[in-house]
């Protein structure tokens, strides 16, 4: 087998991998170095990242297990030191590996200005998930500030990324408008008007003197004088291909590695691909022609014909809400002519540049929904005299069509590029479709089309959608309620990545559409900052269903039932009498056997609550928490103490569970079982956490039910002793806890997110530790009894606010 | 009118209700935002539900029942439901809430 080596896991060589994976998997024995310490990744989506509005684990294009998967043989963190063309081999920090093709995928290195002061602490560039991690840390701190240097569209995008975490961003930029390379100067208004409406401070034509402070950047100074407080810079000004290996082992370079169009260096066993790549005097920054450059070198590499070919590039931002556009050449000269399409109050401007009845170049701001269809006629070169009277409006008014959004679709040709990062065309998507590929993650698999930057899938729907007709229904991303487009998944990930920590918060910082929720948000947001900030966020009874803010179940009658907690099942005597005092003491019609193996008094008003709590309570026993989104029971057997068959002591390790989980909330109510053997006379095995005593420990298994759906539960663990056992319980709820959708029971959270991740996740025992730590904070506030601290601070909201039975009547 | 005494504003949480007990069942005071309050008819035409219990939003309260919404300044059910509940005059002076005797009395002779 030939040994092949690739120095760099950027997204080029990591699209080679996938193409010699898919094409020719056992002829090459690869070694692949990369000196971040990680694989590929998709580089263009840390934007997101840095947004909150994705994870990097969802970036992530190749993982370990594909890796082992495809015989990779992986040297990452490791950097390498030379090529020694003469022996064929690459040195690497840790040692040599031979070679008979080598592909160079060094890609680029940031700019970094050379100010004073550019090498402080603070001063970052926006490349790789460092840097990334950097700015979200700077961003952790309150009121914290940032400078980015650079308007372009990467310095736009952690600009914007930084506002949504919260912080103060000022945007530096050289030129007269932002993003001159690509957009003209009445878009470039636009986007500046856009980007300060979010709290964004841009300042043109800047000349940057100095970056000050300590060892730590505090401060930019700007040639006039101005002085911009920051606790971090970030440097976005473009990029300079990394060919320093490749000219140290005396490639042929200019501003960087020559190749031809089958990307072969000066040396034949050499290749080189990506932003490292010098080809015909051009370079490359943007991720589709890295793509095609790919796609030809695994071809070349496997010794079929192919060749790459320079094409027309599109732009545009990914920053949510700024909708950009640009296409060709759109500066003005002679022979050419403009049509402009301006709507102030939309915000919307539409600018093409013709030459000689062809369509040139086009900038779009505001409304970007004719993109592609413009960009086909750019690169086709299409005569449009035919429709120039109307071509400003798009392809739906072409042939007196009317302006349907599915029309525009329906009306592209199937050359027509659908997804411009990986070059599908139309016809693609939709052989993919006839062939049985019909929802998004079918094509995305099939044909990658909106894989990447994900900027066309609404595109890819709609072709979907035309070409299946009522066939494919649009997976709706279901938001919260109606006060939000966002889901659940959303709202989550940005209260945590934003730090949101109270309601008006997120109504403001998410852009809420009424003024205080619905009776469906709050209960869910509620819940969800107080998992997600115990100590800072106060609970809000007013945004909690009533049985929890009454901390009593309501019955249909408007009466409420009552029922304590008996630890793991078990009572007595003096706690029995008790509850039959109290039953008939407040006239309790009702007095029930729960099946959660406690005593439930059903029919007290809601005058008598508190009083009926109060002489629970005096007998020793607090709520059972009977109508909580949180622990409601551990039903126990008896475990050793009297069972013949009893293999540990079941009832004890019940209590001892409860006792730990008691007043915690969680996405839905969780119930526990523990049986002392497996004649599981406890029932565990249909709980949200049930545990099985053996002989040899404890079997804990998660994720059953028995309501709407009867499922068995699945094994997580086996525990040796009681403590492990408790110990992966908590950090199961944690987990829970953290991450479940509000009202999304064990069950369907555990599915969404598969039980092998929660296994794994939980198999680490820092993160066991650190979800059991987390667990006992939340626990430091919440776990005491409600009917005590409702006596004592509420009592009177039981009563009526006013009693007019005996006024007069007049 | 004659204005009765029922309790001070604070009595009543921000975006919640307390009842008022009259000869002829009860009545539910909300409070909005900070000094917005509204009486209307406690009971939910729907099935009976004690509205005072519901969560409060906007000008609107959800039945904790059966999730019907209505819009406290008109009693009028909201979206697809049909049905309304009675509202009464109600005013805040000097921190007090003054419910409109006459009307009270009328819901009793009804």
């Amino acid at each position: 087998m030939q040994k092949l080596v690739i120095i760099g896991a950027g997204m080029a060589s990591g699209r080679v991998l996938e193409h010699l994976r898919d094409t020719a998997p056992d002829t090459f024995e690869i070694t692949l170095f990369n000196a971040e310490p990680r694989g590929n990744y998709n580089r263009i989506m840390l934007s997101p990242v840095l947004s909150g509005e994705k994870t990097y684990d969802e970036i992530v294009t190749h993982d370990d297990a594909w890796y082992a998967d495809n015989k990779v043989t992986c040297r990452f963190g490791e950097k390498v030191i030379a090529v020694d063309r003469a022996r064929r081999v690459v040195i690497g920090e840790n040692g040599e590996v031979p070679y008979d093709k080598l592909i160079f995928g060094t890609g680029s290195s940031p700019f970094i200005i050379p100010l004073p002061g550019h090498d402080k602490q603070g001063v970052v560039a926006y490349r790789d998930l460092e840097d990334t991690t950097a700015m979200m840390q700077a961003a952790g701190k309150p009121n914290a500030r940032a400078v980015v240097i650079g308007g372009g569209l990467l310095g736009l995008e952690a600009a914007a990324g930084l506002r949504l975490r919260g912080m103060e961003v000022t945007v530096l930029h050289i030129s007269t408008h932002l993003m001159e390379r690509q957009l003209d100067e009445a878009a470039g208004y636009l986007l500046r008007r856009d980007l300060e409406k979010r709290g964004i401070n841009v300042i043109l034509q800047a000349s940057t003197q100095e970056i000050v402070g300590g060892a730590a950047a505090e401060a930019v100074h700007l040639a006039d004088g101005t002085v911009l407080p920051c606790d971090i810079v970030v440097m976005a000004v473009g990029i300079r291909p990394a060919v320093q290996l490749a000219r140290d082992c005396g490639l042929t370079c200019g501003r960087a590695i020559e190749v031809d169009a089958q990307m072969q260096t000066s040396d034949p066993d050499i290749y080189a691909v990506g932003e490292c790549v010098e080809f015909n005097g051009n370079l490359f920054g943007l991720v589709a022609p890295l793509y095609d450059q790919a796609k030809v070198l695994a071809k070349t590499l496997l010794g079929e014909e192919d060749a790459f070919k320079l094409r027309e590039l599109s732009t545009k931002l990914k920053v949510t809400g700024c909708d950009l556009f640009s296409a060709g050449d759109f500066a003005g000269g002679d022979g050419r002519e403009d049509i402009v399409f301006r709507d102030p109050g939309r915000g919307v401007y539409k600018r093409l540049v013709i030459e000689d009845d062809q369509l040139i170049g086009a900038v779009m701001y505001g409304d970007t929904a004719d993109a592609n269809w413009f960009f086909g006629l750019i690169k086709d070169g299409t005569d449009i005299s035919e429709m120039r009277d109307s071509l400003i409006f798009g392809p739906a008014f072409q042939g007196g069509a009317q302006a349907d959004p599915m029309a525009a679709v329906a009306a592209l040709p199937p050359e027509a590029e659908i997804c411009g990062c990986n070059g599908v065309c139309k016809g693609t998507i939709t052989a993919a479709i006839e062939g049985g590929a019909t929802d998004l993650g079918a094509i995305r698999a099939t044909t990658k089309a909106s894989a990447s930057c994900g900027t066309c899938t609404g595109l890819v729907e709609q072709v979907l959608s035309v070409t299946l007709g009522d066939a494919f229904v649009l997976p709706a991303a279901q938001p919260v309620c109606k006060c939000t487009d966002l889901t659940h998944e959303d709202v989550r990930r940005l209260i945590k990545a934003q730090q949101l920590k109270s309601q008006p918060a997120v109504w403001q910082q998410l852009a809420w559409k009424t003024p205080n929720g619905c009776h469906v948000c709050r209960p869910a947001i509620n819940y969800y900052l107080l998992a997600d900030w115990p100590l800072e966020y106060q609970d809000d009874l007013q945004s909690r269903f009533v049985n929890e803010r009454n901390h009593a179940n309501i019955q249909k009658d408007g009466t409420y039932s009552v029922m304590p907690r008996m630890w793991g099942g078990i009572t007595t005597p003096d706690e029995l009498r008790a509850i039959a005092d109290a039953a008939d003491k407040f006239k309790v019609p009702t007095v029930k056997v729960t099946g959660g193996q406690r005593i439930d008094l059903l029919g007290v008003k809601k005058e008598d609550l508190t009083d009926i709590w109060y002489d629970l309570n005096q007998a020793g026993m607090v709520s059972g928490h009977a109508y909580s989104k949180g622990l409601r029971t551990v039903k126990t057997c008896v475990g050793t103490d009297h069972c013949r068959f009893g293999t540990q002591d079941s009832t004890g390790l019940g209590i001892k569970l409860e006792k730990k989980l008691w007043g915690s909330w969680t996405p839905h109510k969780v119930k526990l079982g523990v049986s002392g053997c497996p004649r599981n006379c406890a029932e565990a095995t249909c709980k949200d956490v049930g545990i099985i005593c053996v002989d040899s420990g404890y079997q804990v298994s998660v994720a059953g039910a028995a309501g709407m759906d009867v499922k068995e539960t699945e094994r997580l663990h086996d525990a040796r002793t009681e403590e492990e056992a408790i110990e992966w319980v908590a950090a199961f709820v944690q987990l829970y806890r953290e991450n479940g959708k509000y009202l999304d029971r064990a069950y369907k959270w555990v599915a969404k997110v598969s039980l092998d991740w929660v296994k794994e996740t939980l198999a680490d025992d820092a993160t066991r530790a650190a979800l059991n730590e987390r667990f006992e904070i939340s626990q430091s506030v919440y776990r005491k009894d409600p009917w005590a601290d409702h006596n004592q601070s509420r009592a009177a909201l039981y009563q009526p606010l006013a009693d007019l039975t005996q006024e007069a009547a007049e | 009118m004659s204005w009765i005494d029922i309790g001070h504003i604070d009595d009543i949480p921000l975006r919640g209700s307390r009842v008022v007990k009259t000869r002829a069942g009860c009545l539910a005071v909300f409070r909005t935002a900070e000094a917005e309050v509204f009486a209307v008819g406690n009971t939910c035409p729907h099935k009976g539900g004690p509205l005072s219990e519901g969560i409060v939003h906007g000008t609107s309260v959800t039945c904790p029942l059966h999730n019907m919404i209505f819009d406290l300044e008109t009693g009028q059910a909201q979206g697809a439901d049909d049905g309304s509940i009675p509202t009464y005059p109600i005013r805040i002076e000097a921190g007090r809430l003054l419910l409109d005797a006459a009307s009270v009395a009328q819901r009793s002779a009804a």
